[in-house]
C-alpha cells in the first residue's frame, strides 16, 4: 500500500530548481524579521525559540511520516515523556519522599513490570485453548493485586511529604542540559514498546493506537502525582543559560547593556532568549545534519522503498517490520528531546497543557505543508506553522476590530466577534491544510 | 435486605449511567463505523460534526425557548433535533463537496482521506467555538427526574436511592430508536442494501448500476442525523462543551474498533463494552462489596480498580488487548 500522495494528486508544477528552497527560507526570514520590527524583537525571540522547537518535533515527524509512511498521531505522548524527562534529571531529589517510599514505590513498579512479563511469557509459553487464558488471567489478577498492595502505602506516603510544593520523588538533580537526551530515551523506551505491540496493525488502526497511547502516557502524567506532582505541575526546572534576574544584578552586564543602549531588564530578557536560541540551533542543526545523512545513505533508501510497496521490498529481503520499528523509535526519540528542551525553555512542566489538537495534529499540519519526505520542508513547515499559530490572534484580533468599528456600537453581533477571534487559529490551520493537501500535496519543498 | 441494597446501589451507580453511556457511544460508532465501511477511511473529525449538531440544536432550543414554545416534560430540544440534523447534514454534504470527492475520484490511499479528515476537524472545532464558544452549557429542560433518589428511598424503605433522570431514559429510548431505523433502513429499503453492497464489493456494485454519489450522500444525511442525535443526547444527559465533544472522538474509535470497523452491530456492541468497562473499573465498589458480603464485613480500601481521571486510558487498554489478540474487533470488521 502507498502512502504517499499518488502522482494524479500532484497538480504539474514548474520544474524544482535548487533556488526554491533558499527562497522560502528568505520568505520565512523576512517573516520573522517583520514580526521582530513590528511587534518587538522580544516577541520575535519567542516565536523563534519555539519555531526551533517545533522544527525539531517536525524533523521526527517526517521521519516517522515522510521516511517510512508510519501513521503515528501519538507525538503528544513523546513529547510529555521527553519533558518528564527534563523534570526526572534535573529537579532536585526529595530525600524525605524517597526515605518515605521511595524504594516501596520502586518495588512495586518492577512488581508491575514483572507481572506484564509474567503474564506475556505465559502467553508464549503454554499451549493454546481455555488452560492458557485462565493462566493469563489469574497471573494478570494476582500481579495485579500484589502490586497494588506494595505501590499504594509507597505512593501515598510520597505524596504525604509537604504535599504543597514537592509530594513527589524528584528528580536527581542533574544539569538540565543532559535531560535532553534522556527524555529522547525515555521516549525511544515507550516507542519500543509501542512499536513491539501496535507496528503490525494496518494503518489506520496504528493511528488510533497511537492516539489512544498518547491519552494513556498524559492520564499517567496527570495522576501520578509521585511522579511529577500531576496537574498541581512542576515548577523551576533549572535553566541551562542565567537567570535575567542574575544578569541584572551584574555589573558588568548592565555596562555591555548600556553600550547597546539598552536598559537591563530588556536587554537581559533578549540575552537569555539568544542563548536558548543557539542551543536550539546548534540541536537542529545536528538533528538535521543526521537526517540529512540518513535520507541519502543506503539505509535512507531502503525506508523510501519500503514505504512505496512494502510488499516488493520484502520481496528483496528486507525485514519490514524491524526496519518500521526501527524508523518508529528514532522519530519518537527526536519527539522526546523536543518535548525536554519544551519544558526546559517553559522552566516547567504543565501536563494539564497538553492538547492532541496542539501537540499532535499541528506538528502534522507543520509536515505535510512543509513537505512530507523532505527533511528542509518539514524545518520550514515548523517555523511557517508555528509563526501562523501565533500570529494568527493579533491578526484576527486586528481584522475583527475593523470590523467591528465598522458594525453599530453596542451590537450583539460586534461582542461576538470580539470573543470569537480567539478561535481564529484552529479554523486557519484546517484551512491552511486543506489547501495544501489539495493543490500541493507535496508540500512548499517536495521530496526529491 | 443488604442484597437489595447492594443491587440498587450497582443499579444507581453503575448500570443506570453505563446504558446511557453505551447508548451514545454507540450512535457515535455507528457514525464513524458506517463512514468507514462506505468511504473507506477514519473520520477523525467525528467528534467535531456531534459538536456541530449539537450547537446548531442548542441555538434552535435557545429560539425555541424565547419564543415560549416547550415539549412539556421533556426537554425543548427534542423538537430542534431534526432542524440540528437538517444542518449538519448540509454541513457535512458540504464537505465532503469541497474535501473528500475530490480524494474519492482521484482514487487516493485511505490515510490521505484521513488526514484531510485532519483539516476537517480543525475546521468543525474553530467553526464550533466560533458559533457558541467554549463555555459549558446547560441545555436540558422539563421534568428532570423520573425516579427521585428521596421517594424511591421512602417508597421502598431501602437506605440505598436510586435514581433515574429523564434524560437517562430518554437516551436509551432515542438510541433505539434510532438504531431500529437505521437497521430496517439498511436491510429493508433499496437504498439501503445499495450501501451494504456497496460497502461490500465497490466494483460489484458500481457494475449493477448504483449510483455511487447517491450511495455517498445518503451515508452524509444518515452519519448527519446519528452524530447530531449521539451529541444531543450527551449534553442532555451530561452538558455540552465544544473540548469534550472532541475528546469523546477517543472512546467513540474505540467502540466502533472493539466491535470491528464497518460493521453496524459491532459498533453497537463496542459501545456497551466500552462504556460498562469505563464505569466499572473506574467505580469504586465498596459499597456494593459491602452490601453484597455476609454479616457485616467492609472493606478497607474503596475498591477502586483505577482513578476516575483514567476512563480514557481504560477504552483505550480494551482498544488495544482487541487488536491485538483479535485484530478484526468482536464482530468480523473489514480491512482497507
Amino acid at each position: 500500500m502507498t502512502t504517499l500522495p499518488d502522482t494524479a494528486l500532484a497538480r504539474p508544477r514548474p520544474a524544482s530548481t535548487a533556488l526554491r528552497p533558499v527562497l522560502l527560507y528568505l520568505a520565512m526570514a523576512v517573516l520573522l524579521v517583520g514580526t521582530g520590527v513590528l511587534m518587538g524583537w522580544n516577541y520575535a525571540l519567542t516565536v523563534i525559540n519555539m519555531g526551533l522547537i517545533s522544527a525539531i518535533m517536525a524533523l521526527g515527524v517526517n521521519l516517522q511520516w515522510g521516511f517510512a509512511g508510519l501513521f503515528n498521531i501519538g507525538i503528544m505522548g513523546f513529547l510529555a515523556l521527553g519533558g518528564l524527562g527534563a523534570v526526572l534529571v534535573s529537579m532536585p531529589p526529595v530525600a524525605d519522599a524517597w526515605a518515605a517510599g521511595g524504594l516501596r514505590t520502586l518495588a512495586g513498579l518492577a512488581l508491575g513490570v514483572l507481572t506484564v512479563v509474567a503474564v506475556v511469557a505465559v502467553r508464549g509459553r503454554m499451549a493454546s485453548g481455555r488452560a492458557k487464558t485462565l493462566a493469563m488471567i489469574a497471573v494478570g489478577v494476582v500481579g495485579y493485586l500484589v502490586t497494588r498492595a506494595v505501590l499504594d502505602p509507597g505512593v501515598a506516603a510520597i505524596e504525604a511529604v509537604n504535599s504543597a510544593s514537592t509530594g513527589y520523588l524528584g528528580g536527581m538533580g542533574l544539569p538540565v542540559l543532559l535531560s535532553w537526551p534522556v527524555g529522547g530515551l525515555l521516549a525511544a523506551g515507550a516507542a519500543w514498546i509501542i512499536g513491539k505491540t501496535a507496528l503490525g496493525l494496518r494503518s489506520d488502526y496504528l493511528a488510533i493506537a497511537t492516539l489512544g497511547i498518547a491519552e494513556i502516557i498524559l492520564a499517567v502524567l496527570k495522576n501520578e502525582d509521585w511522579l511529577a506532582r500531576g496537574v498541581k505541575n512542576v515548577i523551576g526546572v533549572p535553566s541551562p543559560v542565567p537567570q535575567e534576574i542574575v544578569l541584572q544584578r551584574d555589573p558588568a552586564f548592565v555596562a555591555r547593556a548600556a553600550e547597546f543602549g539598552l536598559d537591563p531588564v530588556s536587554a537581559s530578557t533578549l540575552w537569555v532568549k539568544l542563548l536558548y536560541l543557539g542551543l536550539f540551533a546548534v540541536v537542529l542543526l545536528v538533528l538535521l545534519t543526521l537526517a540529512q545523512l540518513a535520507l541519502k545513505s543506503p539505509w535512507g533508501r531502503m525506508m523510501r522503498a519500503i514505504r512505496d510497496n512494502e510488499d516488493a521490498a520484502e520481496a528483496m529481503g528486507k525485514d519490514v517490520t524491524r526496519r518500521h520499528l526501527q524508523i518508529f523509535i528514532l522519530g519518537s526519540a527526536i519527539c522526546g528531546v523536543a518535548g525536554a528542551m519544551m519544558v526546559t525553555l517553559d522552566g516547567q512542566l504543565t501536563p494539564g497543557s497538553y492538547t492532541p489538537l496542539r501537540y499532535t495534529f499541528l506538528i502534522w499540519v507543520m509536515v505535510i505543508v512543509g513537505g512530507s519526505g523532505n527533511n528542509w520542508g518539514a524545518v520550514l513547515g515548523g517555523f511557517l506553522i508555528w509563526w501562523l499559530w501565533v500570529i494568527v490572534e493579533p491578526l484576527g484580533n486586528w481584522l475583527f476590530g475593523h470590523i467591528i468599528s465598522v458594525l453599530p456600537p453596542g451590537s450583539g453581533l460586534a461582542a461576538h466577534l470580539h470573543d470569537a477571534s480567539a478561535h481564529m487559529r484552529l479554523l486557519t490551520m484546517g484551512v491552511v491544510l486543506l489547501l495544501v493537501l489539495r493543490f500541493s500535496p507535496r508540500g512548499l519543498l517536495p521530496e526529491r | 435486605m443488604d442484597l437489595l441494597n447492594g443491587l440498587v446501589a450497582f443499579l444507581n451507580f453503575v448500570f443506570i449511567p453505563a446504558v446511557a453511556y453505551g447508548s451514545q457511544l454507540a450512535l457515535g460508532a455507528l457514525g464513524v463505523t458506517l463512514i468507514y465501511g462506505i468511504l473507506r477511511f477514519s473520520n477523525f473529525a467525528h467528534g467535531d460534526t456531534m459538536a456541530f449538531g449539537t450547537a446548531m440544536t442548542i441555538l434552535v432550543t435557545w429560539a425555541l425557548q424565547s419564543a415560549g414554545i416547550s415539549f412539556g416534560p421533556l426537554p425543548t430540544a427534542l423538537i430542534a433535533l431534526p432542524l440540528g440534523i437538517a444542518a449538519t447534514a448540509l454541513l457535512v454534504l458540504g464537505t465532503d463537496r469541497a474535501v473528500y470527492r475530490f480524494y474519492r475520484d482521484a482514487k487516493a490511499a485511505p490515510v490521505i482521506l484521513v488526514v484531510a479528515s485532519m483539516g476537517v476537524m480543525f475546521v468543525m472545532n474553530g467553526l464550533v467555538r466560533f458559533i457558541i464558544g467554549v463555555e459549558e452549557i446547560q441545555f436540558t429542560d422539563g421534568e428532570r427526574f423520573i425516579i427521585n433518589a428521596r421517594a424511591f428511598k421512602e417508597w421502598s424503605g431501602l437506605e440505598e436511592g436510586l435514581a433515574l433522570r429523564t434524560t437517562q431514559l430518554l437516551t436509551v429510548v432515542v438510541a433505539a430508536i434510532a438504531v431500529a431505523l437505521l437497521f430496517w433502513f439498511l436491510n429493508r429499503t433499496r437504498t439501503g442494501k445499495s450501501m451494504r453492497a456497496f460497502s461490500d464489493n465497490e466494483d460489484l456494485a458500481l457494475l449493477s448500476g448504483i449510483n455511487p454519489d447517491r450511495v455517498v450522500a445518503v451515508t452524509w444525511i444518515i452519519v448527519a442525523a446519528l452524530a447530531t442525535t449521539a451529541g444531543v443526547l450527551y449534553g442532555l444527559d451530561k452538558s455540552f462543551k465544544a473540548f469534550t465533544y472532541y475528546q469523546l472522538l477517543l472512546p467513540i474509535f474505540a467502540a466502533a474498533v472493539v466491535g470491528g470497523l464497518g460493521n453496524p452491530l459491532g459498533a453497537i456492541a463496542g459501545g456497551f463494552v466500552i462504556a460498562f468497562s469505563e464505569v466499572m473499573v473506574t467505580y469504586a465498589w465498596k459499597q456494593v462489596v459491602a452490601y453484597a458480603a455476609p454479616g457485616d464485613w467492609m472493606p478497607s480500601g474503596l475498591l477502586q480498580l483505577m482513578s476516575t481521571e483514567y476512563k480514557f486510558a481504560v477504552s483505550f487498554a480494551i482498544l488495544i488487548i482487541v487488536l491485538l489478540f483479535k485484530p478484526t474487533g468482536l464482530f468480523k470488521g473489514q480491512s482497507v
